[in-house]
């Protein structure tokens, strides 16, 4: 059996952040564990750039800033483990993973960092009706086939939904010569980024059509097209709008799910909005001494916020490795209105920092005001020109503030418009 | 006469307005919330430019393509050149990150950088 | 090529067949129109192992049923196929249905039916807590169970060439001859002769027994819609719920899988196109509804994938098993739908013997009954895991993630007899994709994967045969 301070499982973006920092708080014994041959998670299929201007203030391509912290795991020589997988995590935090080299392995851990990041929903999810045929294929799937494996999935596009993934696709594909026909988002809005949609969709004349989804796909072999509609404010297709749009590829972006698994299997309670696990400000979970971090915690819409996520949650695991985390006073987060949750879900009051709260809104609104409430009286509020559900807030309670709250108190954001 | 443009300099995409005269001057520009937001949109009215991130053929890697990038933007009028140009280009494993790929694509005076090692295979 | 016997179409009945037919010393060809085994009915379908009370008494799916029922547990175990003998209830919903149940036990037991048994409602419901509180009484049938039929296939096909029997794939038979002492079966490019042919195509068995001009055969297509739900829905129910039949079938049922997903279906609809196999929006909503009539709580949150297959229906509602009328070295294998599966071991064994008392054939002493266990990783205890891995590295690395599947099995299931040439063919013989993800992170691994193992590029690689390509050519 082999014995680490911090396995952490999962080394893309939000892993190395982590080890990172961990290491930088202290502890040395650390080991990350990947599943891909590489370090990187999938950085290494996003090309595209846009990653790191909050973080390293440049423009970085997805391979670039992955290779930033790559660079410094290896620089800070934190051991790690590619092509392997964690299988099970146990009650008294041992991993059990394997690889080709090693077999099976067994690792005691003191803490446990999850970091898994997070899957595409398939189309079974939306249940859409039609044929089997083949060029049906998450967005992700068709980057990674045309990014790292070199090969055109499909020469005329439709997308189905908008989310970043997709827009970044669409103008992928589109500059690699294939035509892209449309994209569809079931929603009055896009979930994805607006520079995307400026540069991704705009720049190449391709339409995007909202309320509007796919609702039977052809073919029997390949791909031979697929019918589109609008829907009503109940996301229903209404009768009379259907469309048939020929196209040999069928590209969905219809939202990412944090891959918990490990997470589930173990018993460490999820959040049913985030689908991913309830954390304190530290990011640890209700099982002491594992942490959770990045997309396998909640989506995320940039890799930045990853970073700073991640950090804080190595931070948080190096504490209760060297016995600086200790149990007390805690709060919860809740959100509401538009709110549709906070992450961190719970805050403890022995917290000597400033606690940065991050979350998402599940509707578009200008000149809103962002309402933070603790036992329904206002301690904080602040002006926002625009929210979108596509990307994340935040609001930091000042340590001062932390300091007033009362064990079971409850901290409330909401937003007026 | 106005024109709003989307700034898409960083992920808040602010909308900005910008107000040219009729001999075509940038009288101007409201609704950024930052400098390079106000540079940008001027640029979009002169001469708009976009960065490129594609792939460029690899011959004896462990993959079929390495991933690269215009270090600088390039004119918009020419990404579809340029990405031509890029796929008539084949270079040999291994290739590190930062290496120059294509100088001066398409005469633009940007060079294609890889954004991605590639070792060589075996 | 010169064989003894040609069998058209790998169904679960083609190759059962096809594997029966090697327990005699004859020369067997198996004969598949697609990419694979397993292609047509039996790859959509409710798997399940009936235990015999709906067909008329005397009738052919009546007798074989109850036979195959019976074989089926030793069939599989030869095999190396999952079986749960985990029982079936009919509900009923009003009084009316209750009569019903009494008319279904008094046909099971002229059927040979064993163990059937009338519940009251409460019984029903401790049995079955998440049944629908609407249910007031239930026919229980011990002897039902669930067993996978691409699984069976796969591992009969298997069966069947490790005991010598020849699989061509891509075979799809367009013409035959008869020269008065043997057929040449031709797909158009390729031929072989033999002295018998069993027409086990499926929904396209008229169109087979017309090429020696028996036109005694008409298929009707019956499509069935079907929802596959997530392994946290698997326990909702532990035994195979049937609502009360119709005219069109036995109606909606609600299953837990072999593997432990929970299946919803099927719905039933004539149609003409023998390749629709498309689903419906409007007809999985029915299926939805009527599956929640079953059990409430039944989720469509929970839907992983939803499929549609189709079942051959004779006019005369019954199987047609035997020698043509037109040629009696032809054996018919026709109408096979529901209870087919369940009759499967029993048709096979019937027409292999049909054939080998025709011709006289001896037993092949060499005959193996048993399909080496596949190895399934994620079934192993860590103790078993470390040696597998530590003789064969390969199983040491997750290919697909949602079903802890490795490339070792995924290599064994490409080199296996009769084995996976496509995506999807991996896919049915190690659940590589059919997990949560469906394929979205291990689909391109899987393609890798064949195409090194059968030497050609990814883009050759398909879906499931056909023109059914996953990617076009290099971008650059």
């Amino acid at each position: 059996m082999l014995n680490y301070d911090i396995v952490i499982i999962g080394g893309g973006p939000a892993g190395m952040a982590a080890a990172l920092r961990a290491k930088e708080c202290g502890v040395d014994s650390i080991l990350i564990l990947e599943r891909a041959e590489t370090l990187g998670g999938i950085l290494e299929q996003c090309i595209h750039t846009g990653f790191g201007l909050q973080y390293f203030g440049e423009e970085l391509s997805g391979p670039e800033y992955a290779s930033r912290f790559i660079d410094l795991v290896n620089k800070e020589k934190i051991e790690y483990k590619t092509d392997t997988m964690a299988l099970e995590i146990t009650q008294d935090n041992k991993v059990y993973a394997v690889n080709k080299k090693d077999g099976l392995l067994e690792i005691q851990a003191k803490a446990i960092i999850l970091a898994m990041g997070c899957r595409e929903r398939p189309r079974g999810a939306l249940n859409i009706a039609g044929t089997r045929a083949s060029g049906i294929m998450s967005a992700g799937t068709a980057q990674k086939y045309v990014n790292i494996d070199g090969y055109m999935p499909g020469k005329k596009v439709v997308i189905l939904g908008s989310g970043d993934i997709g827009l970044i696709m669409a103008r992928r594909m589109t500059l690699e010569g294939a035509k892209v026909e449309c994209v569809c988002e079931l929603m009055p809005y896009s979930s994805g980024l607006t520079r995307n949609i400026v540069q991704c969709l705009d720049d190449f004349g391709i339409p995007l059509y909202l309320s509007t989804t796919v609702i039977d796909i052809h073919g029997k072999d390949r791909v031979t097209g697929v019918t589109i509609a609008s829907v009503d404010e109940n996301r229903r297709p209404i009768p009379g709008t259907e469309r048939l749009i020929e196209c040999d590829t069928l590209l969905l972006s219809v939202g990412l799910i944090p891959e918990n698994e490990l997470t589930r299997a173990v018993g460490i309670g999820l959040d049913s909005v985030t689908n991913g696990a309830v954390v304190d400000e530290y990011r640890e979970t209700d099982h002491e001494g594992v942490f959770a971090c990045g997309n396998v915690l909640h989506v995320h819409d940039l890799v930045d916020f990853v970073t700073l996520e991640s950090q804080t949650a190595g931070e948080g695991a190096a504490k209760y490795v060297l016995g600086k985390k200790q149990k007390g006073a805690q709060v919860t987060t809740k959100g509401t209105g538009m709110v549709r949750y906070i992450v961190p879900q719970k805050i403890n009051l022995n917290n000597e920092g400033d606690v940065k709260l991050y979350f998402r809104v599940g509707n578009t609104a200008r000149n809103a005001t962002v309402k933070v409430k603790y036992g329904g009286e206002e301690i904080i509020s602040r002006k926002r020109p625009r929210l979108a559900p596509g990307e994340m807030e935040s609001v930091v309670i000042k340590n001062e503030m932390l300091k007033s709250f009362s064990d079971g108190g409850v901290l409330e954001i909401t937003v007026e418009v | 006469m106005t024109r709003n443009i989307t700034c898409v300099t960083c992920p808040m995409g602010c909308s900005v307005t910008v107000e040219i005269s009729d001999s075509g001057e940038i009288i101007s520009v409201s609704g950024n919330t930052c400098k390079r937001g106000e540079e940008y949109a001027k640029n979009e009215i002169t001469h708009p430019q976009r960065s490129l991130a594609t792939t460029l053929r690899v011959e004896g890697g462990i993959y079929n393509v390495v991933p690269c990038k215009s270090a600088g933007p390039l004119p918009k009028e020419k990404i579809f050149e340029c990405m031509e140009a890029v796929n008539s280009t084949c270079v040999n494993a291994p290739v590190k990150l930062g290496d120059v790929l294509v100088k001066n694509i398409c005469g633009t005076g940007v060079d294609i950088v890889a954004t991605n090692h590639c070792p060589r295979k075996g | 090529m010169m064989f003894d016997v040609a069998v058209i179409g790998a169904g679960v009945v083609g190759a059962l067949t096809a594997r029966e037919l090697t327990k005699f010393n004859l020369k067997v060809a198996l004969l598949e129109k697609c990419n694979d085994v397993a292609m047509g009915t039996t790859k959509a379908n409710s798997a399940i192992v009936h235990a015999g009370f709906d067909a008329v008494p005397g009738s052919l799916k009546a007798k074989l049923n109850v036979k195959g029922t019976a074989m089926m547990p030793e069939t599989c175990r030869e095999l190396h196929v999952p079986f749960k003998n985990i029982g079936s209830l009919v509900l009923a919903f009003c009084e009316k249905e209750t009569e019903t149940l009494k008319e279904l036990r008094e046909k099971g037991i002229k059927n040979g039916v064993p163990g059937l048994e009338i519940y009251d409602s409460d019984k029903l419901h401790s049995t079955e807590p998440n049944v629908s509180s609407e249910a007031v009484a239930a026919l229980w049938a011990p002897t039902a169970g669930i067993v996978c039929p691409y699984e069976l296939t796969i591992a009969a096909a298997e069966n069947a060439v490790k005991n010598g029997a020849e699989f061509f794939r891509n075979f799809a038979v367009s013409k035959i001859d008869w020269d008065g002492g043997e057929f040449t079966v031709s797909d158009g490019r390729k031929e072989i002769k033999t002295k018998y042919v069993v027409n086990a195509a499926g929904v396209y068995c008229d169109e087979i027994a017309a090429l020696i001009g028996d036109n005694s055969l008409s298929v009707i297509s019956r499509k069935g819609e079907y929802m596959l739900c997530d392994k946290s829905m698997g326990t909702l129910v532990s035994h195979v719920l049937f609502q009360c039949p119709t005219v069109m079938g036995k109606g909606v049922l609600v299953t837990p899988t072999v593997d432990g997903n929970l299946i919803l279906g099927p719905s039933a609809t004539d149609i003409e196109d023998k390749e629709n196999v498309a689903t419906t929006a409007e007809i999985l909503a029915l299926v939805l509804e009527k599956a929640r009539k079953s059990v409430p709580s039944v989720s469509t949150r929970e839907v992983i994938t939803s499929f549609a297959g189709l079942r051959a229906h004779l006019e005369c509602d019954d199987f047609i098993i035997g020698k043509s009328e037109k040629n009696s070295n032809f054996i018919n294998a026709a109408g096979i739908e529901s209870p087919g599966l369940s009759a499967s071991p029993a048709i096979a064994e019937m027409i292999a013997g049909l054939i080998a008392e025709d011709c006289g054939a001896a037993a092949n002493p060499e005959f193996c009954p048993v399909r080496e266990e596949p190895v399934r990783f994620r079934h192993m205890s860590n103790e078993e895991r470390k040696a597998l891995i530590a003789k064969n590295p390969a199983y040491g690395r997750i290919v697909c993630r949602c079903e802890t599947i490795t490339e070792g099995e995924i290599l064994d299931a490409i080199h296996a007899p009769a084995g996976a040439r496509d995506v999807d063919g991996v896919k049915r013989r190690t659940r590589a994709g059919m997990g949560r993800c469906q394929g979205g992170f291990c689909g391109s691994k899987v393609v890798e994967l064949l195409a090194r193992e059968l030497g050609t590029d990814l883009n050759e690689i398909t879906k499931f045969g056909g023109d059914s390509k996953i990617l076009y050519e290099r971008t650059k």
